[in-house]
């Protein structure tokens, strides 16, 4: 009878499960996302590796010395133990993280708009701090933008309506007023000295969401080059809210990783990072085993970093605000062994 | 992070850079040296101190200089201070 070996599904309970049905876990989750994004399943030498990452019984694992990635920590700190500064020296010199970030806890382009000379004089100050790049981070979160909360129309009110031209309206005008928030936000941040910026769960509403990021980070990467603009994705697929969308004519709906990463490029990105959505009924096996299968096609047409977003929800870690350490690291190092991605 | 680069050229470059090799740059034990003996700051603790080297946005000018990068907050500090 086969051992059970201590493991964790995607909401993070404990399960036990044999080596032989962590294997089908990983062919099945491989299989299901080539077949869903029409590309190739991972190949059986890195299932094989894979496997022997889950099929471990240690509490802890890692890569192998001299394999250590870059880490870009969005949100880095608790917001818990101190002031803002405190954080991100907290981060630096006793966390290790090698690109911080200065965030707002309410962490939307929308709001900061509103309190921007607060953020860019605790940027001032703690670059004079610090060590570390800091970069300023924030989500577009298009759909702020829409009543209740915003001007516009609420297209996900329009649309179960069938008033599908009034929604694209209502999100094309949306789009217009992000686009200039994210630019507003953005040039204040790096006039204040941020090395860069961060828009974090890019298409979180939708392909609107990406498109009115696409534009601001087209404009500020031509104004700073020497700011590093980092794009953190929402999940692994953008979701066709608007459905018309295009960037340099390419339809931004329905796109997975790899065109993600094409007009993220194109459009003047320094960093990106993918995102894989957890599904909480799978293993943490499986929901890794899929997270590579989509993220893998970056790795061929990647100009630029590519940091998966190994986090809490995403790519193989659990759903948990404070995810179980054994998870977190089998994810990691699977994302930078298999992948031979450039950071985390 | 500003130039996009990926990490294996990244490592290639900084090491150059750094007259150590790529190896180096994981070994926290030979980056503490490399750092304390150029200036580019090091991890501080109450059993770990080194006050009169650069640290903060002094070691960033010595980083931005050994590196040969742009880094915006030293020209920030740089046109702040009038300098």
């Amino acid at each position: 009878m086969e051992t059970k070996i201590p493991t964790r599904m995607g909401d993070g309970s404990f399960t036990a499960m044999t080596r032989g049905e962590l294997r089908a876990d990983i062919e099945d989750a491989t299989q299901l996302a080539a077949r869903k994004a029409k590309i190739s399943p991972l190949t059986e030498d890195e299932q094989d590796h894979l496997l022997d990452i889950y099929a471990s019984t240690a509490c802890f694992t890692a890569v192998d010395i001299g394999d250590q990635v870059v880490l870009s920590c969005d949100g880095g700190g608790s917001k818990m133990t101190g002031t803002d500064i405190l954080d991100l020296l907290e981060s630096e010199q006793r966390l290790g993280q090698d690109i911080l970030e200065l965030w707002h806890i309410e962490y939307s382009y929308k709001a900061i708009k509103t309190i921007l000379p607060h953020q860019q004089q605790t940027m001032q100050n703690a670059q004079l701090l610090l060590t570390a790049p800091i970069q300023y981070g924030a989500q577009p979160n298009l759909a702020f933008y829409s009543r209740p909360d915003g001007p516009c129309e609420n297209w996900f009110e329009l649309l179960p309506r069938a008033e599908i031209a009034a929604a694209r309206a209502a999100i094309d005008e949306a789009m217009d007023f992000a686009t200039k928030d994210f630019i507003f936000v953005g040039e204040g941040m790096l006039e204040a000295g941020a090395d860069g910026m961060d828009f974090d769960t890019t298409g979180g509403a939708g392909d609107g969401d990406f498109f009115s990021t696409l534009r601001a980070v087209k404009h500020l990467r031509e104004k700073y080059p020497t700011a590093g603009i980092e794009v953190g994705m929402a999940g692994e697929f953008v979701i066709g809210v608007h459905g018309e969308l295009e960037w340099d004519g390419r339809r931004l709906a329905g796109l997975w990783p790899q065109g993600q990463l094409e007009v993220c490029q194109d459009a003047g990105v320094t960093l990106f990072g993918p995102a894989v959505n957890i599904n909480t009924g799978k293993s943490c096996a499986w929901n890794t085993a899929y997270s590579l299968t989509v993220i893998k096609p970056c790795m061929d047409v990647a100009r630029i970093p590519v940091h998966p977003n190994v986090g809490e929800g995403v790519c193989g870690v659990p759903i948990n605000g404070y995810p179980p350490e054994d998870a977190a690291s089998r994810a990691a190092k699977a994302h930078v062994e298999i992948l031979r991605c450039d950071g985390l | 992070m500003s130039r996009g680069m990926r990490l294996t050229e990244a490592k290639r470059y900084v090491a150059e850079r750094l007259g150590c090799s790529e190896r180096d740059l994981s070994d926290s034990y030979a980056m503490e040296q490399i750092r304390g003996e150029k200036g580019l700051g090091r991890i501080l603790d109450h059993s770990n101190l080194h006050p009169g080297e650069p640290n903060a946005m002094m070691a960033k000018f010595r980083i931005a200089e050994t590196l040969g990068i742009t880094i915006p907050s030293v020209e920030k500090f740089k046109e702040l201070a009038g300098i």
